[in-house]
């Protein structure tokens, strides 16, 4: 369980986190959707102490955050940035083997390997194992990057817009891959997404952001026109087809 | 059925290859980090006969050993250059490789920042203004014999104080790697017109002891002075060493970084600061070489890739390994006449350097 409790942070001067309270559970996925600006990244850095918060706290299975240090810390949450240096000269094995970093001591145990393996499998990388990154797809190389967080076994996987600039194939393919593992490694998955129709095919939970603050939250029910309405400024038509719902822009 | 644990079989199949290959490439790794350690042995023995007196491998075994005629010029002066050579050249490859991570610039060297220009300018402050350099005479000859630890402690803060202002550069938002560079320039020519200026008001004894840092001289090395470079070096590479999976995910950029549990500014700024450090005493004793930071670290990404396990060492032993053979060109290109070796590494960086810039070579 994560737990922030009356959460302020910024950067510098600016507070772009308004007290935010939010209560995440096992075992479920959480879109963070909010137009740009409205903290969503901000809060995703802030629960992985990137930056560190101005006021209020934050709680992991009851543990204050403050009171973890950087390398434990990385050991129970793990972050993909929107964006992060391309190192093409990386194989996939050691970009994944990277994310062992927290829990190697000297050099990766036989466990550390097993695990890079058998994520290698898992993302069907095989035939990539041995390839430098720069010679990956765009597809290929985001799962390289994803396989890499869940490598540090965390208990909370945090992705900044992860689905960006893929293909309509590899969106779907990673947004399920991703459930899978929050359902079979029992884990809390926290993804910004901008896609409402990706976002209501794979999320449980939605948190919509405006202006640093929590605009509304819950399940799929609080999902309705005049919710779009006001937290993005554009018309929307939601469509009900075999039980899902469906947004379409409407002129 | 039969199927289906076929498909097991061949999973378990995949699933043991992936670990062996691993360690097989971790293996090759090893073997190339070996066979680059063995062209050193080589070429330190082949440095080691060269000379004025040319002398066989057995020769200088048997003079290494004690118990020959050439046993002292093998001690006091070949075996002492060739150390000097790999210390320095070490120290350079493995400050550069470590100034290319954290500064996140391919372009980045002890030489191309300026900061070896900082260290010359120090060391030549300490010896002109400060008197740590004091003429002696023997015969005909004066020699200048320079007290080490002013010399270094100056060259140490005049490298700390380009490291500070690249450090503050970088942290500008918007800054190219380029720029970065663009700033080492103007910090090279400022420290080498401040050394001139100081050598202008000098001594003609303090200018002698002052002017070979223009080029490097592997020459300067005696014991004491490979005894703390060698200080310097071992200190330093331990350090660098174990932060070598920090390194790794500073590749990714900070926010990896951190969320990997490193503490990006102390390893940026000790990274740095550590560099300078190395640097400063080897060009204290040994003057300016250049290209040996830039290009040895680009040469082991080549071969091995840019895993910082690997990357530090052997950018270390590929280091000593070029000003060794660039010492042993400049020794015998126009033999009698020794060249000083900054002008070969020069000689050959500077093509390399262009490279680079054009390609623009990402790690």
């Amino acid at each position: 369980m994560l737990e922030i409790k009356n959460l302020i942070a910024g950067y510098g001067e600016k507070e772009v986190l308004q007290n935010l309270n939010l209560l995440f559970e096992k075992k479920a996925l959480y879109a963070i959707l909010g137009p740009n600006g409205s903290g969503k990244s901000t809060l995703l850095r802030t629960i992985d102490r990137i930056i560190k918060p101005k006021g209020g706290s934050i709680y992991i299975s009851g543990e204050d955050l403050k009171k973890i240090s950087h390398r434990n810390l990385a050991k129970r949450i793990a972050y993909l940035p929107q964006k992060s240096n391309s190192t093409p000269f990386c194989t996939v094995f050691d970009t994944i083997l990277l994310g062992r970093k927290p829990h190697i001591t000297i050099e990766p145990s036989k466990k550390d390997l097993n695990i890079v393996e058998n994520l290698i499998i898992e993302f069907g990388l095989e035939e990539f194992a041995f390839r430098k990154i720069g010679e990956l797809s765009g597809g290929e190389s985001q799962k390289v990057l994803i396989a890499r967080a869940i490598s540090q076994e965390p208990e909370v996987l945090l992705l900044d817009e992860p689905v960006n600039h893929l293909d309509p194939k590899n969106q779907l393919e990673i947004l399920s891959l991703l459930k899978r593992v929050t359902v079979e490694r029992s884990i809390i998955t926290i993804i910004v997404l901008h896609d409402l129709n990706l976002a209501i095919q794979f999320a449980d939970y939605f948190i919509f952001m405006k202006n640093g603050k929590i605009y509304r939250e819950g399940d799929q029910n609080i999902i309705d026109e005049s919710l779009i309405k006001d937290v993005y400024e554009i018309n929307v038509k939601i469509i009900n087809h075999e039980g899902r719902k469906f947004v379409v822009n409407a002129f | 059925m039969e199927r289906l644990s076929l498909e097991k079989r061949e999973l378990q199949f995949v699933k043991n290859s992936i670990t062996k290959e691993y360690l097989k490439s971790i293996r090759v790794k090893g073997v190339v980090g070996f066979i680059i350690f063995a062209c050193l042995v080589v070429l330190s023995f082949i440095s080691i006969g060269t000379g004025s007196l040319n002398l066989s491998i057995s020769e200088v075994v048997r003079g290494l050993m004690g118990n020959s005629e050439n046993s002292y010029v093998i001690w006091n002066i070949r075996v002492t250059r060739t150390l000097g050579a790999m210390l320095a050249g070490a120290s350079l490859g493995m400050a550069g490789a470590v100034m290319q991570n954290v500064l996140r610039n391919p372009l980045a060297s002890p030489f191309t920042l300026g900061v070896s220009q900082g260290a010359a300018f120090g060391a030549a402050f300490a010896i002109i203004v400060l008197g740590a350099g004091q003429a002696h005479s023997y015969g005909t000859e004066a020699v200048t014999v320079i007290k080490s630890y002013p010399v270094v402690i100056s060259a140490f803060l005049g490298a700390l104080l380009t490291v500070g202002l690249i450090l503050s550069l970088s942290f500008l938002r918007n800054i190219t790697p380029e720029a970065i560079i663009l700033a080492g320039v103007a910090l090279s020519s400022l420290f080498g017109s401040a050394t001139m200026f100081l050598q202008y008001f000098a001594q003609d004894f303090q200018v002698a002891a002052t002017v070979f840092w223009t080029f490097g001289d592997i020459g300067k090395a005696g014991w004491h002075e490979n005894k703390l470079m060698m200080f310097a070096f071992v200190f330093t590479f331990g350090f660098f060493l174990f932060h070598r999976w920090n390194f790794n995910a500073l590749l990714w950029g900070d926010e990896v970084a951190k969320s990997l549990g490193v503490n990006v500014k102390f390893l940026r700024i000790s990274g740095m600061f550590m560099s300078a450090f190395v640097v400063s005493v080897c060009t204290a004793f040994l003057g300016i070489i250049g290209f040996i930071g830039l290009i040895s670290p680009h040469l082991v990404r080549l071969l091995i890739g840019n895993d910082h396990r690997f990357l530090i060492p052997y950018s270390a032993l590929f280091g000593a390994l070029l000003l060794l053979l660039s010492d042993l060109i400049a020794r015998t290109i126009i033999a009698p006449v020794i060249l000083p070796v900054g002008i070969i590494t020069s000689f050959a960086g500077a093509p390399m350097f262009f490279y680079l810039l054009i390609k623009r070579r990402r790690f």
